[in-house]
């Protein structure tokens, strides 16, 4: 069976990543999972400089979901590349074998088109050092916490297309733009980052949500909204992605909700070419090499050969 | 490394109102825990997406294979956990945080509230297991907030206890005898490190103690977490980096046990 699959130049083993933003830098579930079935590992948005976040409560639980406001706290691109990305490598090398260190999607963002560039150069450099994990960069155009930056970028498809370019300028690696979901339209957004040169799409961030104390008539969240995602926001993820698949041939790596081996094969049947795993991580450290297993169980269960051939294959008549 | 256990619970008895003992058989992370850190409990009867609840570490007991976390019943996640029964299976994971250090001059003072008398328990375990004569301090508002003074006295430890109202121990806060011990120590010239988990008042109470009297000082903090790992930024605190520089720590990696003199009130 084969289960590997090329988003837009990044080769991955399994067509299964883990979602930026739940899985620090990499190496923080070593141990509690097998790295040898993960197809890549996003890790948490990367910018110029270190970013010290929203303040508390960062977080709330909801039914089915959680509500987040993280706020892209970081250490900044060059601490992330002189210790964050070495560490990585060491460690899970020593865990499960050189030859089990997934490629890396770097997760960025940035106040402005020039710090998206600048951060992608970075990034760019890191990556042609030998034995580097930097398989791709993921573009964050999409946050709903950061007043400073990310979604603001991914509002406007004129500007849209301005910052995936830029990006595309200082970076060779597979580049891949994350979308959000809450747009009427995907078709101007993905109109602008073919424009711009994308590689790869992204999809979906969380939905802008918020949580209201009753008792103390107060936001819950410090950033007083916040984004919405775990397994509520699943079916969201399929539309999006069913539409965006629709109107554009880059492959897409879906994300929202992935919690078993079913919702992933849902997603690659509207469209997607991988998936990544978020919010279950939380509750399930296991979850992505579960859904892994889960996949090749599926297509062993309908003669399924390769799991690329199941892409975008759903019925729509 | 991470250990996500399957455990089977053992046990699943009250621990004062409200409160519980929760022993599973854990063997591996009863091997590798460490006094201060904590575990992450799926609760099984919540739906598959709720978050884990984190715990600290009450007792971890290599021989017997076995781990107790002592809890209060808050909320929903608590409430369903309280229902489970022996025989039924838990994952757990751990071992996530870093604990109190091992080594201690002088004698170990523990400073425990509520739910926080959990950690030192387990510190008490270790610290008595090498030698050191721990004192206890602790408080409640009534004697029902006292909890599992007899494990501690069947450890050896001296416990000292105050509540609000008068019903055990001092009437007043547990400050009290705590600073009478610390004027004793001072004339004695005893050297000591304090310990300490509780609500976020008593931490700071003891961190300004400890800096006072220029005596180590740690403390182990409770923030909200989602991953528990280090993966996700939930879980903040501001603290003092040796350079003087200020940065948003996670609690469930960088802590939860950090030195009183680094954390920024
Ligand atoms: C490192 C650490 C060690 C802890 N050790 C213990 C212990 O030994 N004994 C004990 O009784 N409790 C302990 N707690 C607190 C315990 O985690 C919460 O009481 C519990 O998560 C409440 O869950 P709930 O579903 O009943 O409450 P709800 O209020 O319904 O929970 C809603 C959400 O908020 C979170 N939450 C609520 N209260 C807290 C809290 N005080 N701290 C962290 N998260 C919270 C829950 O995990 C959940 O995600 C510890 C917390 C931390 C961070
Ligand atoms: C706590 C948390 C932090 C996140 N941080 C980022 C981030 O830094 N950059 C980003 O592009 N997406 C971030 N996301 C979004 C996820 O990568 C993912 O797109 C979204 O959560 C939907 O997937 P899920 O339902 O599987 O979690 C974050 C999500 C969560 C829950
Ligand atoms: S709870 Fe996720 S970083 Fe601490």
């Amino acid at each position: 069976m084969d289960l590997s699959v090329n988003l837009g130049g990044l080769k991955m083993r399994t067509p299964v990543a883990t979602a930026s933003g739940t899985f620090g830098y990499g190496p923080e579930y070593v141990g509690a999972l097998d790295y040898a079935q993960l197809g890549a590992v996003t890790v948490k948005g990367v910018r110029l400089d270190p970013w010290p976040g929203n303040p508390m409560p960062r977080h709330v639980e909801v039914v089915g979901g959680l509500v987040n406001a993280i706020g892209l706290q970081g250490p900044g691109v060059e601490a992330f590349v002189e210790y964050y990305v070495p560490n990585y490598v060491e460690t899970v090398a020593a865990a499960y074998g050189t030859d089990n260190v997934p490629p890396m999607i770097v997760n960025i963002w940035g106040g402005s088109v020039e710090e998206y560039a600048a951060v992608a150069k970075r990034l760019s450099e890191a990556a042609a050092v030998a034995g580097s994990p930097i398989g791709a960069v993921e573009m964050n155009v999409s946050c709903p916490n950061v007043k400073e930056g990310g979604h603001t970028f991914g509002q406007d498809p004129a500007v849209l297309e301005k910052v995936v370019s830029a990006v595309r300028g200082a970076v060779k690696l597979p580049l891949i733009v994350k979308l959000a979901p809450n747009v009427p339209d995907f078709r101007p957004y993905v109109a602008a980052c073919e424009a711009g040169g994308a590689d790869a799409l992204a999809l979906i961030n969380t939905i802008p949500a918020m949580v209201i104390d009753i008792e103390t008539r107060r936001p819950v969240l410090g950033n007083r909204t916040g984004g919405l995602s775990g397994r509520c926001v699943h079916p969201v993820a399929v539309k999006a992605v069913y539409d965006v698949h629709r109107c554009t041939k880059l492959p897409i790596l879906a994300m929202g909700g992935v919690y078993e081996a079913k919702d992933a094969i849902e997603l690659i049947l509207a469209g997607a070419t991988a998936v990544a795993v978020g919010t279950a991580t939380f509750t399930d450290p296991g979850a992505a090499a579960r859904v892994a297993a889960g996949i090749a169980d599926y297509c062993g269960r309908h003669g399924v050969a390769a799991v690329k051939d199941l892409i975008g294959t759903v019925e729509s008549t | 490394m991470l250990i996500d256990e399957e455990t089977t619970i053992v046990s699943h008895e009250a621990a004062g109102p409200g409160y519980r003992f929760l022993v599973v058989a854990a063997p591996k992370l009863a091997a590798a825990l460490a006094p201060g850190q904590f575990v992450h409990v799926k609760v099984p009867s919540l739906e598959s997406s709720a978050l884990r609840r984190p715990f600290s570490v009450f007792d971890a007991d290599p021989a017997a294979g076995t781990v107790t976390v002592m809890y209060k019943i808050v909320g929903r996640g608590t409430a369903a956990l309280a229902r489970e029964v022996p025989g039924g299976k838990v994952m757990v994971l751990g071992p996530l945080g870093h604990g109190f250090p091992v080594a201690c001059t002088g004698t170990p003072l523990l400073v425990g509230g509520g739910y926080g008398v959990a950690p030192l328990h387990f510190l008490a375990t270790r610290l008595v297991a090498a030698g050191h004569k721990p004192i206890l301090f602790v408080g409640g508002r009534t004697k029902d907030d006292l909890l599992a003074l007899d494990r501690f006295a069947a450890l050896g430890v001296d416990v000292r206890t105050a509540t609000n109202d008068g019903s055990a121990g001092a009437k007043g806060f547990v400050t009290d005898p705590l600073d009478d011990a610390l004027i004793e120590l001072r004339q004695t010239g005893g050297a000591f490190e304090l310990f300490t988990c509780g609500p976020d008042g008593l931490l700071k109470a003891v961190a300004q103690r400890a800096v006072g009297t220029g005596r180590p000082g740690w403390i182990s903090m409770d923030r909200h977490m989602v991953c528990g790992v280090g993966g996700c930024f939930a879980c903040i605190q501001k603290i003092k980096l040796p350079n003087g520089e200020v940065y948003n720590a996670r609690c469930c990696v960088n802590g939860p046990v950090f030195a009183a003199a680094d954390i920024v009130w």
